[in-house]
């Protein structure tokens, strides 16, 4: 990133607003950059226990008994946990903010009860006086397991034969439930127009079928939690977490507790991109807590996050889609079998609602199944389930481009989705901008300049996402000096506390400097949901706007009886309150009047926005094909994106870098290497081949503001729809330089230099 | 009237309609007339008063955290869709 010097940060990029579209340092920049910040596993508290794992070395297996006698008996050891301790969760669904989850599932996935599902499935936790003993303690647990086999893939794991991993799941079909038990927990269709007509009436069909690995979502920093069961029944849990009030709403059901008594204390987040939604070691942490009546913190390895927590899906996609001879979609059909993991609940229902968000298909069909497998449950990943399905859908329209010699980003503008065009899933578009994206490369610096050389290929895709809403709550308090006390329950991953802080800021007319904002626990601020969805900025955001507009009637009522006037006769415009005969007070000046003549100024304000509006990305990119080792060169990447308005342009641009370069990790090499017993085989950083910045250019972004009509500031989500389009773009390039289509990912250097000795070898090269 | 736009899995409990008017003011009644009309369609769609886990509402496009109070007027849409969550 480049520095931006002092005098830029106060000019708003927008023009129509004084603080938004600035970019003013972050209020907790110094913290970060300082290391002062404080983490989950830095907390530290009298008397806290460290506490150790066992987990399971087979994917799929029954237990049979476990015996912690030796375990209990080590000196030092304090306590020990097996799912014995928890509640018995009777099998039935909670709603938990975002989503609902099935308890029983969600309880046997922190400790396993009487199967293991997955390798480093978590069977038993011990806390003793220091992690080592902790540890050698956990190697005297016996487990006697009798071993099932493993199924590892959606397409193995559909067959009728296929080894069962629930004995009581059968596919549900909108209701609709199967008489016969099966590893597929739902089947979802959505049906639009007269496909078999629309195909008819197609000059070119194209079929395919494509595969992606299970990727990680390669957060930094490892899942943590503290926890303190305090003599009281009150429970406190230090974590790190996007869901500060769904932890303690997951908890407290899984400990069978009134939500009231768990307390969530924030800490900083390194990173989460949706993996850190899901509880997995509170409970636990919990349960030691109150067996030994001392706080008790568990620290996960890298290896246990990688086998341990939600990666994203796996997945198995085949498209058809029809076009005529002018060019124009006629039919479109996808197929999606993502893998949930252990338990049911990938994100495959969104992947089938954006497989073909991004055009106007008058004729479609979609089917998706959700496919259990012995793999950790699959979790949330910047706009999950889309980034499968946009590997496929827009290789497919590259390759309908090419037989049909159409410009590939002509051909996404004359079909791409626009306000009115009816989804195939059914709801009708608002106002969007995925034309405008498309419009932006097309017109961008980097497209006009033609790009020469062997074994080089330029490519392009397109990418959806839904963005969400929720609730969100924020209350400020104002200072006599004229500065802001702002609080709110989200989550900072990605520079939220200056964005929510910006909005505050903007609706009364001060600087972003002057407001002070603070991330808090759960008894602190009212109900917030998950850092996730890029929700935070939009929802939390207008929570905040809410929060500026009750200090300003606040404001408006404490002038009037400064000025013997009515309320009507004062208003709040540019940073001030002004009344009859061109009275006015700043804001600093009406502060400081109001902490002298009342009670204290403090607005709230709380949201549950229903449209998010909808997100459009286009990724332009150049590379260079090694031919004799298949490893790609990204050489050139742009990418533009529809953000609604840019809050802090500097971290929409950070958002769409990010998720630029997550997906490019997913595109060329990341994926989880199972052996033929469902382990692992590189859980480390090691052997998990993320990008880094010596594989990376500069990721130049296009900042495209179509402001969301369902917003004040029209803020869209960001955060997420920058890593759909890279796969599918990558590909189309890579097939520009080698003629080689790839339908599988990783397209990583062994895969790619296996497609291109196929090829060579049917062309009769040598 | 409000149109309900019928999931494919349903169809055949509501002899192959795609779409249907209902003369509601709310989900909760569209939803109670399509039982009404059409047997079987109701615990398909909803359980314990409220919208099914796994399923949500989108009203004119946008789904609806109200559920079965999410008032209609007299052009909605209704689209009975997958939950989903972000990342």
């Amino acid at each position: 990133m480049a520095t931006v010097e002092k005098e830029q940060q106060a000019v708003s990029t927008n023009g129509h607003y004084k603080v938004i579209g600035t970019r003013p340092i972050r209020h907790d920049g110094v913290d970060k950059v300082t290391g002062r910040a404080r983490y989950g596993a830095d907390t530290r508290l009298t008397g806290m226990l460290p506490a150790a794992m066992l987990r399971s070395p087979h994917a799929h297996a029954n237990i049979k008994s476990i015996d912690t006698s030796k375990a209990e008996a080590l000196p030092g050891v304090r306590a020990v946990v097996t799912s014995a301790d928890l509640p018995d969760a009777t099998d039935r669904v909670a709603n938990l903010g975002e989503g609902t989850v099935n308890l029983k599932h969600l309880s046997d996935n922190v400790l396993a009860g009487d199967k293991v599902l997955y390798r480093g499935h978590a069977i038993a936790a011990v806390a003793a006086d220091n992690i080592h003993i902790a540890q050698e303690a956990v190697k005297l647990i016996q487990v006697e397991y009798e071993l099932l086999p493993p199924v590892l893939t959606a397409l193995e794991a559909m067959k009728p034969d296929a080894p069962l991993l629930h004995d009581d799941l059968r596919t549900d079909d909108l209701g609709e439930i199967a008489d016969t038990p099966s590893n597929v927990a739902t089947h979802i269709r959505f049906e639009k127009g007269d496909v078999e007509a629309g195909f008819a009436a197609a000059e070119v069909v194209v079929e395919r079928e494509f595969h992606t690995a299970t990727v990680h979502q390669g957060y930094i920093e490892p899942h943590n939690a503290t926890a303190l069961w305090n003599a009281d029944g009150h429970i406190t849990i230090w974590m790190s977490t996007q869901g500060t009030c769904t932890a303690p709403q997951q908890t407290a059901e899984l400990l069978d507790l009134p939500v009231s008594r768990v307390k969530v204390v924030p800490m900083e987040i390194g990173g989460g991109f949706g993996g850190k939604i899901s509880v997995y070691l509170p409970p636990v942490a919990a349960i030691l807590s109150k067996k030994t009546g001392r706080p008790v913190q568990l620290v996960m390895s890298r290896t246990d996050v990688f086998e341990a927590t939600g990666p994203t899906p796996g997945s198995a996609i085949r498209i058809k889609m029809g076009v005529d001879g002018q060019g124009r979609i006629t039919a479109a059909e996808a197929w999606l079998a993502y893998e949930a993991g252990a338990y049911p609940g990938s994100p495959v229902g969104a992947g089938a609602m954006c497989v073909f968000a991004c055009y106007d298909v008058p004729n479609g069909k979609v089917d998706g199944y959700d496919i259990v497998v012995n793999k950790p449950r699959t979790n949330a990943y910047r706009a999950p389930g889309a980034t499968n399905a946009a590997f496929a859908v827009e290789t497919v329209v590259d390759e309908i481009c090419e037989k049909l010699k159409l410009d590939p980003i002509e051909f996404r503008i004359n079909n791409g989705a626009k306000k009115g065009t009816r989804r195939i899933d059914g709801p009708v578009y608002p106002r969007i901008g995925m034309e405008e994206t498309m419009a932006a490369i097309r017109d961008c610096e980097h497209n006009r300049t033609p790009l020469e050389g062997k074994h080089r290929g330029r490519g392009v895709a397109t990418g959806f996402w839904f963005n969400i809403g929720l609730k969100s709550t924020a209350q400020a308090t104002v200072n006599p000096d004229g500065t802001v006390a702002l609080i709110e329950g989200s989550t900072d991953i990605g520079g939220t506390r200056a964005s929510i802080a910006m909005q505050l800021a903007e609706t009364l007319g001060i600087a972003a400097e002057d407001v002070v904002p603070t991330v808090v626990d759960t008894d602190s601020i009212g109900y917030t949901d998950v850092t996730g969805g890029s929700r935070v900025t939009f929802a939390t955001g207008w929570a905040a706007y809410l929060a500026a507009k009750d200090i300003q009637g606040q404001m408006i009522e404490r002038a009037a009886k400064i000025w013997d006037c009515d309320v009507t006769a004062v208003d709040y415009k540019d940073g001030g309150v002004v009344g009859p005969d061109g009275k006015r007070f700043s804001f600093k000046e009406i502060a400081a009047e109001a902490h002298k003549i009342g009670e204290p100024v403090i607005g709230r304000g709380s949201a549950d926005p229903q449209e998010p509006g909808g997100a459009f990305g286009t990724h332009l990119v150049d590379v260079e094909v090694d031919m004799d080792t298949g490893k790609v060169t990204i050489l050139r990447y742009t990418a533009a994106q529809d953000v609604g308005t840019a809050i802090h342009p500097a971290y929409v641009e950070g958002q769409i870098q990010g998720g630029a370069v997550q997906g490019i990790g997913w595109a060329l090499n990341e994926e989880y290497f199972y052996d033929d017993q469902g382990t692992m085989r590189n859980s480390t950083y090691l052997d998990y081949r993320m990008p880094t910045t010596y594989d990376l250019p500069m990721i130049d972004t296009i900042i495209v503001e179509v402001p969301n009509p369902g917003h004040p500031y029209g803020v869209r989500g960001v955060g997420e729809v920058p890593i759909v389009p890279p796969p599918a773009a990558l590909a189309n390039a890579i097939y520009q330089a080698t003629g080689v289509r790839m339908h599988e990912l990783p397209m990583s250097p062994p895969r790619l230099l296996h497609e291109i000795l196929k090829q060579r070898a049917s062309n009769g090269d040598q | 009237m409000p149109t309900v736009f019928i999931p494919p899995s349903l169809r055949k409990l509501t002899g192959n309609q795609e779409r249907i008017e209902v003369a509601a003011l709310s989900v909760r009644d569209a939803i109670a007339e399509l039982e009404d009309r059409y047997p079987g369609v109701g615990p398909r769609l909803c359980a314990d008063g409220a919208i099914k886990p796994g399923l949500s509402v989108a009203v004119d496009g946008n789904i609806s955290s109200l559920g079965l109070l999410q008032k209609l007027k007299p052009d909605s849409e209704l689209h009975f869709l997958p939950a989903i969550g972000g990342g």
